[in-house]
Parts: C-alpha cells; sequence; structure tokens
C-alpha cells in the first residue's frame, strides 16, 4: 500500500514538515492573540485606540489564519508524500530554501503591520504596507513571494510524482488541485478602482480556495492520514476522494455565485449561487457518514488516539460549520437581510475551525507519532482530551454568540431599521447583541486557554511514556 | 442574449451526469473510475461555465455600464427607489449638481475616484467596515454611505460645513473629534485631497445597481 522508512527513520520531507508544523502552530497562537484583542475592543472601544486599532488587531488575527493554514497544509503534504509514493520529495533543498524565504518575508510583513500599519493612498502603499483587501491584505512584494514558494512546492510535488513513476490516484487530485490553487491566488493580484470587479476576482481566491480548492487539498491529506491511521484500502479511500472532488467542484464552483448577489453583478447569480451554493454541503454529509462508519468499524478506538478524535472533529465540524452555518444565510432572500452581519464571522469560526484546524492538528498528532515514540502501537497522551474538548467548546461557544448577534443585526438593523449608519448603531447597542460580544469574549480565552494546553500536549505527548511497546499495546 | 439561472443550471447538471454516465460505461457506480470520471467532467464543466459567464458579468460590471455607472456620476444626484415591478430598490441617477463646487470631466472623475479607492485600501477600510456587505464588521456598512441621513441630520451640524460632500470630508479627517457612538473611528492621517477623493468614491460606489441590497435603505420609498 504505502512505502515507511526503517522505524525511527524519517525522510529529509518529513524533517521539513516538522519545521512547517511548529512555524504554523506559532502563528495559531498569534491569530488567537489578535483575535482575543480585537474581540475585547468591541467591549471597550477606548483599549489600544489610535494605537492598535481594531482594523490592525482584524488583519493580523486573518492573515495569521490564512498563513498558517497554508503552511499546515504544506506540512502535512511533505510529511504524506513520500509516504504515498515510496521516495523522499525532488528538490528538498530548494523546499527547503523556500521555507525559510516565507518564514522570512512572514516576519517582515507583520512588523510592517504592527509598526507602519497604514500608509497615504497611492501604489507604494500597496506594494509595501497593505493591498487594504480583506484576507488578501499582504502588500504585492509578498503575494509575488507567495507565488514563488507555491511554484517551489508545486515543482515539489509533480517532480516526486513523475520521478516515482507511479502517480495514484490521491496525488493525482492533489498535482491538478495545487496547480489550481497557485493560479487562483494570482486572481487577487491586480488593482482596479472599479469595487465591482475588485471584489469579483477578490473572490475568485477566497472563495474558490477556501470552498473548492482547500477542501480538496484537505480531502487529498485526510486521504493519506486515513489509510495510515485506520489502514482503509486505497480502493476505498481514492474513491471516496474522487466523489468528493466531484461534489466539492461540482456545487462550489457555480457556488462561487452566492458571493455575486449585491456586488453589482447580473441578477442570474441570484438563482445560480442560491442553487449551486444549497448543494455545498452535501459532499460534507459525505463525509460525515464515511467518518462515523470508520469511527463505527474501529470502535473509536486505534494506534493514535488523539489523531483520530481530530479526524472524526474534522468530518463533523466540516459539516457543520461550513455546511449548517453556511446554508443558513446562502439563499438570497435571507442574505439580502443577513449578508455582513454577525452571522458571517460565526460560520467563518466554525468552518475554518472544523474544517481545515482539525485536519491539520491530525496530521500533527500522527507526525509526531512516528518522530517521538514509532515503536508504540498506541500513541496517547491525558492532555490531549482536555485540549480537544476546550478547544470544541471555546469554538462553539464563541460561534453561538456571534449568531445571536449576528440574528440581532439582521433584525435590527436590516429588516427594521433600512441599514443605516444608526440603524447600525442600534443593532450594537442592542442587549442581545452586546451579551453575544460578552460571551464572544468569554468563550475566546475558553479557546486560548485550549490552545497553551494544545501546545503543552503537543510538546510532551509520547516523552514520558517509560513503558515498553508491548506494555500498552492497544491490539491483543 | 439574457442569460437564465434555471437553464443554465439544469443543462450544467444534466451534461455532468449524461456525460459522466457516458465516460463510464461499463463500471459500476461504486468503482473508483465512475467517481473518476464524475471529478474531473463536473470540475470541467462548471469552469467551463464560470468562464463563459464571468466574460458577460465582466463586460455587465464595466465601469459606464448600466449596472455600474461611470465615474462622472460624482456630478449627479443620485438616489434610490422602489422598483415595484423587480420588487427591489434601484439607484436613480438625476440632474447634474456638481461636486465640490466643480463639474469633474469623465478622466478627472476617474482620477478621483482612483485616488479613493487606493485610500480605502491604504487605510484598511475592509477591515472595521463593510463595502457592498464585504469586509469586517466593526463599523457600518458602506454601500449607500453617501445617501445616509446622518451626514444632514447630524455631521453638517457637527462639522459646520454647507455641503454633504464638504462634511463628509471634514469628518473623514478628523473621526476622532465628531463621534456619532461609543465607538470611534480613529484619525487615519488623511490629506484633504484623499478625504474628498475617498468621498467621490463613495459618492460613485451609491451608484451602483446592487441587486437591492441592502433593502430599503433609510425606509425608501
Amino acid at each position: 500500500m504505502t512505502q515507511a522508512l526503517p522505524q525511527g527513520k524519517l525522510y529529509e520531507s518529513q524533517k521539513l514538515a516538522l519545521w512547517y508544523f511548529w512555524v504554523a502552530l506559532a502563528l495559531f497562537g498569534a491569530q488567537v492573540l489578535f483575535g482575543l484583542l480585537a474581540a475585547w475592543q468591541y467591549l471597550d472601544p477606548g483599549f489600544l485606540y489610535g494605537k492598535l486599532n481594531f482594523m490592525t488587531n482584524r488583519m493580523l488575527h486573518i492573515n495569521a489564519m490564512i498563513v498558517w493554514l497554508l503552511l499546515g497544509f504544506m506540512g502535512g503534504v511533505y510529511w504524506f508524500l513520500p509516504l504515498e509514493l515510496g521516495r523522499e520529495v525532488v528538490g528538498i533543498r530548494l523546499a527547503r530554501f523556500a521555507f525559510f524565504t516565507l518564514v522570512a518575508a512572514v516576519g517582515v510583513v507583520v512588523l510592517v503591520y504592527l509598526l507602519v500599519q497604514y500608509g497615504p493612498g497611492n501604489a507604494l502603499t500597496l506594494w509595501f504596507i497593505t493591498e487594504g483587501r480583506e484576507y488578501i491584505e499582504a502588500p504585492r512584494w509578498a503575494d509575488i513571494g507567495i507565488v514563488a514558494v507555491m511554484a517551489i512546492f508545486l515543482y515539489n510535488v509533480v517532480a516526486t510524482v513523475i520521478r516515482s513513476g507511479r502517480i495514484t490516484g490521491v496525488a493525482a487530485v492533489l498535482m491538478f488541485d495545487l496547480i489550481a490553487l497557485a493560479g487562483l491566488y494570482m486572481a487577487g493580484m491586480h488593482y482596479t478602482p472599479n469595487i465591482s470587479m475588485d471584489q469579483y476576482f477578490w473572490w475568485w481566491v477566497v472563495h474558490l480556495w477556501v470552498e473548492a480548492t482547500w477542501e480538496v487539498l484537505v480531502g487529498s491529506i485526510m486521504a493519506m492520514a486515513l489509510m495510515h491511521l485506520l489502514g482503509t484500502p486505497r480502493r476505498i479511500v481514492e474513491t471516496w476522494l474522487y466523489l468528493e472532488v466531484a461534489l466539492v467542484f461540482g456545487t462550489g464552483i457555480l457556488g462561487l455565485g452566492h458571493h455575486y448577489f449585491w456586488i453589482g453583478t447580473p441578477e442570474y447569480w441570484l438563482g445560480l449561487g442560491g442553487f449551486f451554493s444549497a448543494l455545498e454541503p452535501i459532499p460534507l454529509v459525505a463525509m460525515v457518514v464515511h467518518a462515523v462508519y470508520d469511527a463505527g468499524m474501529h470502535r473509536m478506538q486505534t494506534v493514535n488516539q488523539p489523531a483520530l478524535f481530530w479526524a472524526i472533529a474534522q468530518a463533523f465540524g466540516n459539516f457543520v460549520g461550513a455546511g449548517v452555518w453556511g446554508f443558513m444565510q446562502t439563499l438570497p432572500q435571507i442574505n439580502l437581510y443577513s449578508h455582513g452581519t454577525q452571522l458571517a464571522p460565526a460560520h467563518g469560526h466554525l468552518a475554518f475551525f472544523g474544517a481545515y484546524v482539525t485536519a491539520i492538528l491530525t496530521a500533527i498528532y500522527m507526525a509526531l507519532h512516528q518522530v517521538r515514540r514509532p515503536d508504540l502501537p498506541r500513541f496517547d497522551s491525558k492532555l490531549w482530551k482536555w485540549a480537544f474538548v476546550l478547544m470544541v467548546v471555546g469554538i462553539f461557544g464563541m460561534s453561538a454568540a456571534m449568531t445571536v448577534a449576528g440574528f440581532t443585526q439582521t433584525m435590527v438593523e436590516r429588516a427594521i431599521g433600512g441599514s443605516t449608519w444608526q440603524a447600525y448603531i442600534e443593532a450594537q447597542t442592542h442587549p442581545w447583541f452586546q451579551n453575544g460580544m460578552v460571551w464572544r469574549f468569554v468563550f475566546g480565552v475558553f479557546f486560548l486557554i485550549s490552545y497553551l494546553v494544545l501546545i503543552w500536549d503537543l510538546a510532551t505527548i509520547g516523552k514520558g511514556e517509560t513503558r515498553a511497546a508491548k506494555e500498552v499495546g492497544a491490539h491483543d | 442574449m439574457e442569460i437564465s439561472w434555471i437553464e443554465t443550471t439544469i443543462a450544467a447538471l444534466f451534461a455532468t451526469v449524461v456525460l459522466t454516465l457516458w465516460l463510464s460505461r461499463g463500471s459500476g457506480w461504486l468503482e473508483p473510475r465512475f467517481w473518476r470520471n464524475a471529478a474531473i467532467v463536473s470540475s470541467l464543466i462548471m469552469s467551463g461555465i464560470l468562464v463563459y459567464l464571468t466574460v458577460d458579468s465582466v463586460n455587465q460590471i464595466r465601469e459606464g455600464s448600466a449596472r455600474v455607472p461611470a465615474y462622472a456620476v460624482i456630478n449627479r444626484e443620485i438616489g434610490l427607489k422602489r422598483d415595484y415591478e423587480k420588487r427591489r430598490d434601484v439607484p436613480v441617477i438625476a440632474k447634474e449638481v456638481g461636486f465640490f463646487g466643480k463639474i469633474w470631466s469623465e478622466e478627472e472623475a476617474y482620477a478621483l475616484v482612483n485616488k479613493g479607492k487606493m485610500t480605502l485600501q491604504s487605510r484598511n477600510c475592509m477591515d472595521c467596515h463593510t463595502l457592498l456587505g464585504n469586509g469586517a464588521y466593526f463599523a457600518p456598512d458602506l454601500t449607500r454611505a453617501w445617501l445616509d441621513p446622518k451626514w444632514e441630520t447630524m455631521v453638517k451640524g457637527m462639522t459646520g460645513k454647507a455641503t454633504r460632500e464638504e462634511a463628509m470630508a471634514e469628518w473623514l479627517q478628523h473621526p476622532d473629534r465628531y463621534p456619532t457612538f461609543a465607538r470611534r473611528m480613529p484619525n487615519l492621517n488623511l490629506s484633504e485631497e484623499e478625504a474628498r477623493a475617498l468621498v467621490a468614491f463613495l459618492k460613485w460606489m451609491s451608484a451602483i445597481d446592487t441587486n437591492g441590497f441592502p433593502d430599503r435603505f433609510a425606509g425608501v420609498q
């Protein structure tokens, strides 16, 4: 099926993957920290006012997320690809160079965000400080750097597949998905004064990354992970992956239309976007069915308990966060009132966590098993359960609080108030909204604690295990 | 030719199913080959339709089209009215009234709105506000900001300016001086030129046909 090196030995590509994972986790911490600062500014608007404004915290919050998830995906691919193809990744020195370039570039961008924050309204600002477009604020020079790094990454994957002489289904899906992913980023690298045109192609990056190519990328990583974690036969895993690609691309590409309801684009997008995006949860339901089946088959027991739980959380989180919370507001008749309210971040938080954070954590736990104690047939700790439960409670709590706030806005500001400046203020000062913001912060603190527990567990799991392999054996 | 969403949807699904079945003749629906074909076919068909619709959409949202007005619209009076046939609000572009006391040629208006858009991006407006509903939620939506009653009822009085555009430009240069809410916009050091350009951008944006978003803005009749 797949080939591994002798126990305790790692491919160079896997050693690089660990670097990716640790930097990703550090940026995860930055995301949580700046998110909390921004959440506190809802409660105390004078906090850091004029020094570190909401806009800067919020920009760092979402950009840290994009970058750490990408780093996590790349780590996942560098970890599993040599196992999948049975050989070292081609161009590993170039890959290392790309890693350090990327980390240095991220450092510079973050420092500029923090210290310079904004600039005069000219092209120089867009090239060197911020591009000012939500999610892809990174200045243009950094865009070019990201594309260069993605090109190296793509080269690593494609050259390794060609050199290995065997194109598995997973590798083929991965290759084509990465080509699309790198190509789509370039759609976001242009400037136009026309805001409708700007947002039209901006969504090609934001939607077609998050709701199409990232879903398939994470599907490929999870497919490789499941073969090792549960020993699921390749034929089954690959059939499910194809099914997922058919459904994700079949619904998600035109599902893009749900972002084209109100940006000036023609009316046919109301119907097309509404219809296809309403179908977007279908592949996610399919994955839940598969996860329940797998978990039942193995009675929730495997060689790597934390990885199994995060993998199952991925299926459910993706379905609930992306599927249910997305469907809730995707029909144009509802979206006319809910668009641009706190319902959007409620969906965003749950979906990004459910679909992507969980998948990366699955991969990291699997990697740590091989790095620390490959001899142990059962990789486990006490602490991971705490991190798991606290994190799930934290993210659901935040999303629930924002959902209540979002409904208040939808009703008070949009449906009744006529969407004006004053209507906005009335919704923001409504007790339901204000309570929502308090609870969002409380659960945010919960989330920070769970993050610290998670990091502690990742740093220590397997290290203190002094028993011999046969004493902790799960399969006896 | 007007594109109909129902025909497009049915054609896309029909083509995907038929082509997948035809390519997968001889294999059962549980075999990997069937779903591999389905994945390739659905990706290609949906991408193809997206490209086709993109060509049409880009033509319809070019500045100066029926949906997205030319930049010189800043010279005109802009409003909203309820279109009872379409059951939604549409922008109304009325008589020429000038902007900051002059009539701007299309080239001048382009330069001004362009500067406004650059200013908008350089100050990360989207990380507090939403534009056309997209952005962050810490501050009000700006889609119809030019038409907001507060400029007339509150900001003109606060700033002591005679026209709406002057009041807006003054407010944008010193938002910290004119609070309207517990949350104040920070002073982002806008020059007068940038503030005026930003007002031009907001006025232009308020004339875009957004399919009725946001619904019944300021209680439009």
